[in-house]
C-alpha cells in the first residue's frame, strides 16, 4: 500500500471531511516499507460496552524513517506500539512488519520505554547485552558492538558501572544503546525521554538525531510534545483520540542535522501550528 | 552512629549498670539463687560449663540440626515457592494446604515429630525444617512475582522465552525478597531445633535446659540463654554477610518491604 502522507494545510480539511484517501500521495518508490499498518483497531474489554482504543490506523514506514507519532494522552499511541512490538494483538486489521505479520514478539524488533527499564544487578554492559544474551548472540562480537555504541552515546567507561550509579539521561542513553545491540530492522520508543527534565530531554534529542542519522534504523517515536516529534522526524502522525485514529501526518521539511536553533525558525513554527490545529478539531486539547 | 562516641560510651554503662543493679538486687533481698541467680553465678555457670567442655557438644548438635534443618526447610520452601508462582494450576490445588499449614503453629507438631523421627538428630531436623520452610516459602512467592510490568514487557519484546524471563528477570529481581526469607528462616531453624530438644532429645543446647530446669540450675539455664543468643545473632549474622555479597545492587528498600511482607504473612511460627 503507498503510503499517503497529506500535503501540508490539507490536513483539517480532509480530517473534517472524514477522508484520508484523496490527498495527493507521495508515493515512496525508492525504499521499501518496513512497516505496513492497515486498518488497525483495538478494543478493549468485550461485554456490553467495549472500548475502542484504536480505529482504522493506517500508515506505512518507509525503511529507514524516523516517524514520530504525537497525540494527547488516551489517543492509542501506546497501544499502537505495543501492538507493533507484539506484546499485544489487534482486534482488527493488520500490522505487517517487512511483509509478514506482527505476530507475537519479534526479534528484529528494538524498544524503548518511557522509563529505563534497566536491571540494576546488571552492569551497564551487561544491561546493552540483554537482548544478545536473550536471543543467544555470540557473545566476543556483541561486546565489541556494546563498545563501539556505547562509545557513540558517549558512555565509554561506564560499562562496568551499575545502572543506579548513572543519571536518568545516561541511564536512557544505555536503554537506547540496549534496543539497537542486536540490530533490529525497527526501533519503537515509546515517550523515551518523557521522564526527563527539559534540558536533558533537548539533548537527548539531539543525540538521538546523530545516532539515527550514523545508523539509519526506521524508527517509531512517541511522544506527546510536538516540538520533540517536529524536531526528531521525517514525518508526523498527529493522532486523534476516542476512539484513536490517526489525524494527519505531515512531512516534515527541515535539513539535517537539525540544531536545536531550528527550533526557533518561522518554519518550524508552522509545523507545530499546524499539529496544534489537527489536535485541536480532534478534541484532543481542551 | 547518630549519638557518636559518648553514647556509645553511656550504652556500655548502662549495661554495667544494669548488671550491677541485678547483682545488689538479688544479694540485698537474698533472692535464692533456684529463683534468680545474681549476673555473677550465671557467667561462673558459663565458665564452668565450657571449661569441662559438657558445653561443647551440646552447641555443635544444636548447631548441626539448625543449619540442617534450615538447609532441608529451605530447599523445599523455596522449590515449592517457585511452583507456586509460576504456575496458577500448582497454586490452585496447593492453596487450602498452604493456608492451613500457614495458621498452624508449627511449634505444635514437635510432639508428632519426635514420634515419628525419634529422639535422635532427625527429628530436629525436621522440626527445625518446618519451622523455617514458611518464611522463605511466602518470600519466594511474592519476589518472583514482583518484577515490574515494564520490565517483563522489555523481556517479552526481546521474544525472550518462559524459561530465560525467569532466569534473566524474576529469579534476580526476587533475591531482595528471598534473603529476608533466608534471614528469618535461619533463626526459625534454631527456634524448631531447641523446640524439638525441649520436646524429646538426647543431646542439645534445648535438652541441657529442660535437665538443668529439673535440678533447679537457673544459673545454667541463664547461661544457655546467653549463648542462645550469640548462636542467633551468629546466625543472622552469616545470611546478611552474604546478603551484602550477594545483592550489593540492592537498594534494601525492597529487602525492607519483604520483611514486611513476612512479618505480615508468614509471623505464625
Amino acid at each position: 500500500m503507498p503510503q499517503r502522507s497529506c500535503a501540508i494545510g490539507e490536513g483539517l480539511a480532509i480530517l473534517q471531511a472524514g477522508l484520508r484517501t484523496v490527498a495527493p500521495a507521495e508515493i515512496s518508490t525508492a525504499a521499501r516499507d518496513v512497516i505496513n499498518v492497515k486498518r488497525l483497531s483495538k478494543q478493549y474489554g468485550g461485554g456490553a460496552e467495549p472500548i475502542l482504543a484504536l480505529k482504522d490506523i493506517d500508515f506505512a514506514i518507509p525503511e529507514g524513517e524516523f516517524l514520530s507519532i504525537v497525540g494527547p494522552s488516551g489517543c492509542g499511541k501506546s497501544t499502537l506500539l505495543k501492538i507493533l512490538a507484539g506484546l499485544m494483538p489487534a482486534s482488527g486489521g493488520e500490522a505487517l512488519l517487512n511483509g509478514t505479520p506482527i505476530g507475537g514478539p519479534r526479534r528484529d524488533i528494538g524498544v524503548v520505554f518511557q522509563s529505563p527499564v534497566l536491571f540494576p544487578w546488571r552492569s551497564v554492559l551487561n544491561n546493552v547485552l540483554l537482548p544478545a544474551d536473550v536471543q543467544r548472540l555470540g557473545r566476543t562480537v556483541m561486546e565489541k558492538r556494546a563498545y563501539d555504541l556505547l562509545r557513540l552515546v558517549h558512555l565509554n567507561g561506564f560499562e562496568r558501572r551499575y545502572p543506579w550509579e548513572l543519571s536518568g539521561g545516561m541511564q536512557q542513553r544505555v536503554a537506547l544503546v540496549r534496543a539497537l545491540i542486536h540490530d533490529p530492522a525497527l526501533l519503537l520508543m515509546d515517550e523515551p525521554f518523557g521522564a526527563l527534565d527539559a534540558m536533558t530531554r533537548e539533548q537527548m534529542n539531539v543525540e538521538l538525531q546523530r545516532l539515527w542519522m550514523e545508523r539509519k534504523k526506521t524508527v517509531v517515536f512517541i511522544t506527546h510534545s510536538t516540538a520533540e516529534a517536529v524536531f526528531l522526524g521525517d514525518r508526523v502522525m498527529v493522532m486523534t483520540p476516542r476512539p484513536g485514529q490517526v489525524g494527519d501526518i505531515f512531512r516534515v521539511d527541515l535539513p539535517r542535522p537539525r540544531g536545536l536553533e531550528v527550533m526557533n525558525t518561522e518554519k518550524f513554527g508552522g509545523y507545530v501550528r499546524r499539529i496544534r490545529e489537527v489536535l485541536n478539531a480532534g478534541g484532543g486539547l481542551e | 552512629m547518630r549519638f557518636g562516641v559518648t553514647g556509645m560510651v553511656l550504652r556500655v554503662i548502662l549495661i554495667f549498670v544494669f548488671l550491677l543493679f541485678w547483682e545488689a538486687v538479688v544479694r540485698l533481698f537474698g533472692i535464692p539463687a533456684f529463683i534468680l541467680p545474681p549476673p555473677s553465678n550465671v557467667l561462673l555457670a558459663l565458665y564452668r560449663g565450657f571449661a569441662s567442655a559438657l558445653y561443647v557438644g551440646h552447641i555443635g548438635v544444636t548447631l548441626a540440626e539448625t543449619f540442617m534443618g534450615f538447609a532441608l526447610g529451605s530447599v523445599l520452601a523455596f522449590s515449592l515457592g517457585v511452583a507456586v508462582a509460576l504456575s496458577r494450576r500448582v497454586e490452585y490445588y496447593l492453596y487450602p494446604f498452604i493456608v492451613m499449614f500457614q495458621a498452624m503453629p508449627k511449634v505444635a507438631l514437635a510432639p508428632l515429630v519426635i514420634i515419628w523421627f525419634g529422639l535422635g538428630i532427625t527429628s530436629k531436623v525436621v522440626a527445625a525444617a518446618l519451622v523455617a520452610f514458611f518464611p522463605l516459602m511466602v518470600n519466594t512467592i511474592a519476589g518472583l512475582r514482583s518484577a515490574d510490568e515494564d520490565r517483563v514487557n522489555l523481556m517479552r519484546s526481546l521474544a525472550a522465552s518462559r524459561w530465560q524471563i525467569f532466569w534473566m528477570l524474576q529469579l534476580p529481581n526476587a533475591m531482595p525478597y528471598i534473603f529476608a526469607g533466608l534471614e528469618i528462616a535461619m533463626i526459625f531453624a534454631l527456634i524448631g531445633a531447641i523446640v524439638g530438644e525441649f520436646v524429646g532429645a538426647t543431646s542439645g543446647l534445648g535438652m541441657l535446659i529442660q535437665s538443668m530446669n529439673f535440678t533447679m540450675d537457673v544459673a545454667g539455664q541463664f547461661s544457655i540463654l546467653l549463648i542462645l543468643s550469640a548462636l542467633g545473632l551468629l546466625l543472622n549474622g552469616l545470611v546478611v554477610t552474604l546478603r551484602r555479597r550477594v545483592l550489593f545492587w540492592d537498594q534494601s528498600e525492597k529487602a525492607d518491604a519483604a520483611e514486611q511482607a513476612v512479618a505480615e504473612k508468614g509471623g505464625v511460627s
